[in-house]
C-alpha cells in the first residue's frame, strides 16, 4: 500500500468491441475519500469505465482492483459496500418510493435511515407515491437514494443529476458534501462541469477512450491553461498572447496602437473553456489522417 | 433538507460483511416475497392475462355449454361443463402463475434494467429465485381459491368431501406450482429481448393447454397427440386435479382408466429437476457486455 490508499485502481485498462476500443488503455487511482470525475464528450468510454468497475463488464484487458477486488470476481460482502447510481434505469416501478427503499436497506448490513434518505434526496411528499407516477427527474432522485441507502463505503454516480431542476441539483451537491464529510469514496461522471467543479477532487477528462488529461480540477490543462488570454488585430491579423500582467499588456498596446486597438478581448478560461480546449486538441489530433471536417464541408 | 443524513462516522469503520450466507438469502427471500406480490396485483396486464384469465375462460365454459353434459355420475346426474372445467382451469392457472407469468416477468425485468440493479446490490440470487417463487405461489393460491369459490358459489360445482381428495389437491398444487415456477424462471433465459417476451412465451403455453386436456378434452385427443403431450407437465397437473374433482365415474375417460397418481408425482418431479438444472445454467442477473 503506498502513502495513499487506493480504492480504485485502474492500470491500461481496454474494452474492444468487435473492432472498436470504446476504452484504450486509461491509468488512474482513486484515493480514500476522495471524489473523482470522470470527464468527456459522448461516446468517450466513461460508463464502459464505470460499468467495468462497477462489475456489470468483462475489461479485455489491462487491469482494476475496486476495494482491492477484482470487479470481475466481486461477491456479496463486496457489492455490500459500493453504492451505483447507473446511467440509466428505466424499471416498470409497481411500488412505492418508500417501500423501493425499505426494500433496498434491508439488503444491507448497515443500511441509513429511510426517511432520512428520503428527505435528503426531497422526495418527502412522495414517499407514498407509486415511482412511475414520478415525474423523471424524480425519479432520478429514487435511483440516487437507492445508490446511497446502503451506507456505502464507495459510490459511483453515472450522470446522477440528469433532469434534476436546478434547486435539486444544488441540494444534490449538499448531500454529496455530507457524504463527502463522511468519508465516502466517489467517482463521478457529469457533463456539468460546474458539478465537476463544486464536488470533484481531483478530475479525469476521456475522449475516444483515451485519457487525455488527470490532475486536481483546478490544474487541468496544465500551468497556462488558466493564464488570461489577450487577444487583438494588428495590421489585419489576429494576435493572442497569454500572461499573468493583461493590464500591462493591454497598456503596452494602447501605447503602441492608439487608444482603441482593435477587436481587443481579455479572456480568463473558465474550466469549461478549458475543458474544451483539451476536448478540441484530442478531436483535432486524432483527424489529422482524414481531410479536416470544414474542408469536406466545403467541398459539398 | 439536504443535510440530514445520518451522522454516523465514515463508512470505513462500519461493518460490511453480509453475515451467514443461507440464513440471509432466507431472509432476504421472504422479504422479495412481499415485494414481489405487491408489485404482481399493481401491474394491471399480469392480472388480467395470468391471474383472471382461467377464470374468465370457466365462466365462458359454464355459460356457453350450459345444457351440454360431459357425463355421468352413478346416480344419474349430469357433469356440468362448469364440474368438468374446473380441474382443467385450476391446471391451467399453475401453469399461467407459474411458467407463463415468470417467464414473462423475468425476461422484462432483464431489459428494463430492474435485475442490473438487484445484481449490483448484495442480493442473493436465492433469494430472488426464492421472491419469484413465493410470487407464483401466493398468487396461484389466490387464483385457486376464486375458481373453486367461484365454481362452488355460481356453478354450483359439488366439491369433494373426503380429506383424502384435499390431501391429492394440495401435493398436486403445490409441486405443480412450484415446478411450473422454477420451469418459468428457465424459460426467461429464451427471450431475446423484453419485448418479444410474450411473442415467444404465450404460444408455448396456449399449445400446451389446447393438447393437455385443458380446453379439449384430453380423451378425445388423437393418441399420437395424448402421447406426445405426456411428455409435458401439464397434462399431468390437469389430471391430478380431475382425479380430485371429477367423480370417480369418470376415470374411464382417462388414458389408462387411471388417475395415476404416481405418474404426476413422477413427472412433474422430473421436470423440476430438469429446471431446476436449467435455471441454474442458464440465469444470469445481465447478459454483460450486451
Ligand atoms: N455494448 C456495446 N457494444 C458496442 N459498442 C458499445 C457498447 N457499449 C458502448 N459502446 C460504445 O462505446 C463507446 C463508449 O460508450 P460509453 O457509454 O462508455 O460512453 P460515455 O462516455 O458514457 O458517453 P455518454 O456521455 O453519452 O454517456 C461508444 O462509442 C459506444 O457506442
Ligand atoms: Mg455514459
Amino acid at each position: 500500500m503506498t502513502t495513499h490508499e487506493n480504492v480504485v485502481e485502474v492500470r491500461e485498462l481496454r474494452k474492444i468491441y468487435g473492432h472498436f476500443a470504446a476504452v484504450d488503455g486509461i491509468d488512474f487511482d482513486i484515493h480514500r475519500g476522495e471524489t473523482f470525475a470522470l470527464l468527456g464528450p459522448n461516446g468517450a468510454g466513461k460508463s464502459t469505465t464505470i460499468e467495468i468497475l462497477e462489475g456489470y463488464r468483462d475489461r479485455t484487458s489491462g487491469d482494476a482492483r475496486v476495494l482491492g477486488v477484482d470487479p470481475g470476481r466481486g461477491g456479496l460482502d463486496w457489492k455490500a459496500r459500493l453504492g451505483i447510481v447507473l446511467q440509466s434505469s428505466g424499471e416498470s416501478g409497481n411500488v412505492t418510493v418508500i417501500e423501493q427503499l425499505r426494500h433496498f436497506a434491508a439488503l444491507y448490513p448497515n443500511p441509513r435511515d429511510v426517511d432520512e434518505v428520503i428527505a435528503a434526496v426531497g422526495l418527502q411528499e412522495k414517499a407514498g407515491t407509486l415511482i412511475r407516477k414520478l415525474s423523471g427527474g424524480q425519479r432520478r432522485r429514487v435511483d440516487v437514494a437507492v445508490g446511497i441507502v446502503g451506507r456505502p463505503e464507495l459510490l459511483f454516480l453515472d450522470e446522477p443529476t440528469t433532469g434534476f431542476d436546478p434547486e435539486a441539483r444544488r441540494s444534490f451537491w449538499d448531500l454529496i458534501r455530507t457524504l463527502q464529510s463522511e468519508g465516502t469514496t466517489i467517482l463521478l461522471t457529469t457533463h456539468y462541469l460546474d458539478e465537476a467543479a463544486q464536488l470533484g477532487d481531483r478530475a479525469g477528462v476521456i475522449a475516444g477512450g483515451r485519457m487525455v488529461d488527470l490532475a486536481p480540477i483546478g490544474e487541468l490543462g496544465g500551468a497556462d491553461a488558466r493564464t488570461p488570454l489577450v487577444r487583438w488585430r494588428e495590421a489585419g491579423e489576429q494576435r493572442e498572447q497569454r500572461t499573468d500582467a493583461p493590464g500591462a499588456l493591454v497598456a503596452a498596446l494602447i501605447d503602441r496602437l492608439g487608444p482603441e486597438p482593435d477587436a481587443l478581448e481579455v479572456i480568463r478560461p473558465s474550466l469549461e473553456d478549458v475543458y474544451l480546449d483539451l476536448i478540441g486538441r484530442e478531436t483535432s489530433t486524432s483527424d489529422d489522417a482524414e481531410p479536416t471536417t470544414t474542408e469536406t464541408e466545403v467541398a459539398r | 433538507m439536504s443535510a440530514t443524513t445520518s451522522t454516523t462516522p465514515a463508512p470505513r469503520t462500519t461493518s460490511h460483511a453480509v453475515g451467514s450466507s443461507i440464513l440471509r438469502a432466507i431472509r432476504l427471500g421472504g422479504l422479495r416475497i412481499g415485494y414481489e406480490v405487491r408489485a404482481y396485483f399493481r401491474q394491471g396486464d399480469t392480472v388480467f392475462f395470468t391471474f383472471l384469465f382461467p377464470v374468465v375462460m370457466l365462466t365462458i365454459f359454464s355459460v356457453s355449454f350450459s345444457q351440454a353434459s360431459f357425463g355421468q355420475t352413478v346416480d344419474g346426474d349430469d357433469v356440468s361443463a362448469a364440474w368438468f372445467y374446473l380441474p382443467a382451469m385450476l391446471a391451467a392457472g399453475l401453469l399461467l402463475s407459474g411458467v407463463q407469468n415468470l417467464a414473462i416477468d423475468i425476461a422484462l425485468e432483464k431489459s428494463d434494467g430492474t435485475l442490473k440493479r438487484l445484481a449490483g446490490s448484495p442480493l442473493p440470487v436465492v433469494s430472488y429465485f426464492i421472491g419469484k417463487l413465493g410470487q407464483s405461489f401466493v398468487t396461484g393460491l389466490a387464483q385457486a381459491a376464486v375458481l373453486l369459490a367461484l365454481g362452488f358459489t355460481v356453478f354450483g360445482v359439488p366439491l369433494p368431501e373426503e380429506p383424502q381428495n384435499w390431501l391429492v389437491f394440495a401435493w398436486v398444487f403445490v409441486l405443480g406450482v412450484v415446478t411450473s415456477a422454477i420451469l418459468g424462471i428457465a424459460l426467461s433465459a429464451v427471450p431475446r429481448s423484453g419485448k418479444s417476451a410474450t411473442a415467444v412465451v404465450i404460444p408455448i403455453t396456449l399449445v400446451l393447454q389446447f393438447i393437455s386436456g385443458v380446453y379439449l378434452a384430453f380423451s378425445n385427443l388423437p393418441d399420437w397427440l395424448q402421447n406426445f403431450a405426456s411428455v409435458f407437465p401439464l397434462k399431468w397437473m390437469a389430471q391430478g386435479m380431475r382425479s380430485v374433482f371429477l367423480p370417480e365415474e369418470l376415470v374411464i375417460l382417462e388414458p389408462n382408466e387411471s388417475w395415476e397418481l404416481p405418474g404426476v408425482a413422477l413427472v412433474l418431479g422430473l421436470w423440476l429437476v430438469v429446471g431446476l438444472v436449467l435455471a441454474r445454467l442458464t440465469f444470469r442477473w445481465i447478459r454483460k457486455d450486451s
